[in-house]
């Protein structure tokens, strides 16, 4: 009881802190609002001066570039200014930073630009940038505090769902689920055999079975790190559910379920996966892995359309972009992963990462 | 391999690429005899579809010779001549399984990107832009066939190219065109667009019992292919004050049963409306221009279809949707099923109910499809169809 009430106690001034730091944040949202839409505006208006003024050559490819990121910056602009919680546009801005950067990364390597001029739009986005992620940080914290202190105004809950609720605290709770043409029997045992996850669960670097309840795992994460941890199986319902969590001690703390259920008259098996996972990072390393398309949900929306793909075709889909690694046309790749051609040559094939 | 790439708004070159591979077990590789530019693919020409990449290679109307199968593949050999239809289906999945293959849930690895424009994503189209899979066209002299089962269709020996290729895209889309309108004895059928989908939508109406189709297009020789060819009464909508009084007056003012829109997001149009529309779609306000749409909707009977097969790619304004809701007009729309359309329309040809080949206006080398392009965009030299040898 006296533990309650020192988290409660600093938790009120921990709020009162942070309110001053939303506000902050929410008038800075505005700015930046205004400011992506003028900019915008500009962009679209008038592409060539903007490009002329970036340093960038003015012909159609950098005017189209310029229009395309006008409308964003008009489209985020709107988002902040429109919506009553601007968080998730502010961080928008941020991966629109990003992206610019790499334009302009882009612009660095030709030698059709003014160098003077690029550093300058450099500068910057950079200056920008560091406005948006401080920005996004205030709205963030702002936003998990009012999430906590939403927890601590019901007075009545018991000790041990608090302890619950610290240990998830950050954590992304995801639930996706797609229907597939095949009985929920040939799903759960293709599931239940860990051997067949890395086939769809490309995000994964290694799955390796421990024993038949244990498996460890190793996940890429962002900017080349991996995390690793060891999982076991939590419930075992043949032909309907499995569910795991990550064993005590792990870095990644990490649980969830799978379940298989018949839909009536061959409308085939909705599978649906229910996780969550403690992001290394709390809630702005899952913000900042958002950015980067690794985000949990987007995650497990893949890895269950890659299911789908394997067993209702037996293999992954494959254009000729797949390999790519970078943005690539539409044309054969002129070479292949090793471990493609060496699938294809042997006939041993694996569904091997993409 | 020499392949017909994309390298920019209204900019095609003939590039040397590599050659194919197969990528997955159920693969092939065919070693493509004639191909042909189609009125979607102007869309990607004029840059109006999103997420091309310079260097894409172009074209999804493509027939040839297998020349290479994966080792799942049971039903295509090397040596079989096949026609391949343009939307790219697994056959397994449960749209698949109900005929429905251009919204096959399997076959667009990018299915995520038109997820954010579409809600869900449709199959993957060879040679049509990243969003719709990345993957390469057909105006090459290979591509690779995935789920070679599923798609292609064997031709029998002695039948010209000419005739088979348009199994492709043309022929099912415009005959789907006319499935839709549901078309029973006695029908009124009016065509928006007289280009080759258009001929092959008048025909096909023709073929499945309706009484009269009326064409409606502003050039005269596609007017009059409509009429010759294709045994439809015209109307041409730069001589006319209004579109949908003229065909009030032709169908004792109660308007035709069905409309089929066979022209899409780059509409044409008359006056101030059609200034208006283009503006729009300069500044980026609206992605289609549906002045077909709005005529086709305005001029049906109550009650009647309006059957959409003209390509549209996003958001359209000033839709007239009072009149849908309140004269019992029924919309269908898609991109054709061609995998469900082929074996029944390979059989109107063998029974000589129709000779697809009547469209070819041009015959050039792969290597001028750069001139193919422009020919067909510009409408010169009455260019109706292009047709290219690799």
């Amino acid at each position: 009881m006296a533990r309650q009430n020192t988290g409660a106690g600093e938790n009120r001034g921990a709020i009162r802190n942070r309110g001053r730091s939303g506000e902050n944040g929410e008038r800075l949202a505005q700015g930046l609002g205004w400011f992506s839409l003028g900019l915008g505006l500009a962009q679209i208006a008038a592409p060539g001066e903007m490009a002329r003024l970036i340093g960038v050559p003015d012909d159609d490819e950098n005017r189209q570039m310029m229009r395309a990121v006008g409308m964003r910056e008009v489209a985020s602009g709107l988002g902040i200014l429109s919506q009553p919680h601007p968080e998730g546009w502010v961080w928008a801005r941020v991966g629109g930073d990003v992206m610019d950067l790499s334009l302009l990364g882009g612009a660095w390597a030709s030698d059709r630009t003014d160098k003077e001029r690029v550093a300058a739009a450099t500068v910057a986005v950079v200056g920008v940038m560091a406005l948006d992620l401080l920005c996004g940080r205030q709205l963030t914290e702002h936003d998990a505090d009012d999430a906590s202190a939403g927890r601590q105004g019901v007075g009545g809950r018991d000790h041990a769902r608090s302890v619950e609720d610290q240990r998830w605290s950050g954590a992304v709770h995801v639930r996706k689920s797609i229907t597939i043409n095949r009985p929920p029997e040939e799903l759960y045992r293709f599931w239940r055999d860990f051997d067949n996850l890395p086939r769809f669960m490309t995000h994964m670097e290694e799955i390796r079975k421990l024993d038949d309840k244990r498996s460890h795992w190793k996940a890429r994460g962002v900017a080349g790190f991996t995390v690793e941890w060891d999982a076991e199986i939590t419930e075992d319902v043949p032909n309907e559910r499995i569910a795991w969590a990550s064993v005590a001690g792990s870095s990644v703390h990490n649980a969830g379920s799978v379940t298989f259920k018949q839909r009536p008259a061959n409308r085939g098996t909705v599978v649906e996966v229910e996780m969550r996972v403690d992001p290394p990072g709390g809630a702005i390393g899952a913000k900042i892995a958002k950015l980067f398309g690794k985000e949990p949900v987007q995650q497990v929306a893949d890895h269950l359309r890659a299911f789908k793909q394997i067993v209702e075709t037996g293999h992954l889909t494959r254009s000729d972009t797949s390999f790519a690694l970078v943005r690539h046309p539409a044309r054969p790749p002129s070479k292949l992963p090793e471990a493609v051609e060496a699938e294809l040559r042997t006939g041993t094939y694996q569904g091997a990462k993409s | 391999m020499r392949a017909t790439c994309w390298m920019g708004t209204k900019d095609i070159q003939v590039r040397n690429v590599p050659d194919p591979k197969i990528l997955n077990p159920d693969d092939a590789i065919v070693r493509i005899t004639s191909t042909a530019i189609c009125g979607s693919d102007l869309h990607l020409y004029n840059g109006f579809i999103p997420s091309m990449e310079k260097g894409d290679i172009m074209g999804h109307e493509f027939m040839g010779e297998v020349v290479e199968v994966g080792r799942d593949v049971k039903k295509l050999k090397v040596g079989d001549r096949v026609v391949v239809p343009f939307p790219i289906a697994c056959g397994h999945c449960m749209n698949c399984e109900s005929h429905l293959y251009s919204v096959c849930e399997n076959s667009n690895p990018n299915a995520w990107m038109a997820e954010k424009l579409w809600g869900y994503s449709p199959a993957a189209i060879y040679g049509y832009s990243h969003m719709l899979g990345g993957y390469a066209g057909g105006q090459a002299e290979y591509a690779r066939v995935p789920y070679a089962d599923v798609g292609p269709i064997k031709i029998p020996d002695g039948m010209p190219d000419e005739q088979v290729l348009f199994l492709s895209d043309i022929f099912p889309t415009g005959y789907m065109g006319a499935d839709n309108c549901n078309i029973k004895r006695g029908d009124t059928i009016a065509v928006w667009g007289c280009g080759p989908v258009g001929q092959f939508a008048i025909k096909s109406a023709f073929l499945l019992g309706a009484e009269r189709v009326i064409a409606i297009d502003r050039f005269p020789y596609r007017l009059k292919m409509a009429s010759e060819q294709g045994g439809a009464e015209t109307i041409n909508y730069a001589e006319v004050d209004s579109v949908p009084e003229a065909l009030r007056e032709m169908t004792g003012g109660r308007g035709p049963d069905a409309c089929i829109d066979a022209v899409g997001m780059e509409a044409h149009g008359m006056g101030l409306i059609g200034a208006y529309d283009r503006a729009k779609q300069a500044m980026m306000l609206e992605t289609d221009r549906i002045i077909a749409l709005r005529e086709a909707i305005l001029s049906c009977r109550n009650g009647g279809t309006v059957s959409v097969i003209g390509v549209y790619g996003g958001f359209v304004d000033k839709f007239p949707f009072g009149a849908v809701v309140n004269r019992s007009l029924t919309i269908k729309a898609g991109q054709a099923h061609v995998q469900h359309y082929m074996k029944p329309l390979l059989e109107h040809i063998q029974k000589g109910d129709i000779d697809p080949s009547f469209v070819i206006t041009h015959r050039l080398n792969l290597n001028d499809a750069a001139s193919g392009y422009s020919t067909f965009l510009n409408k010169q030299d009455e260019c109706m169809k292009v047709v290219l040898r690799p």
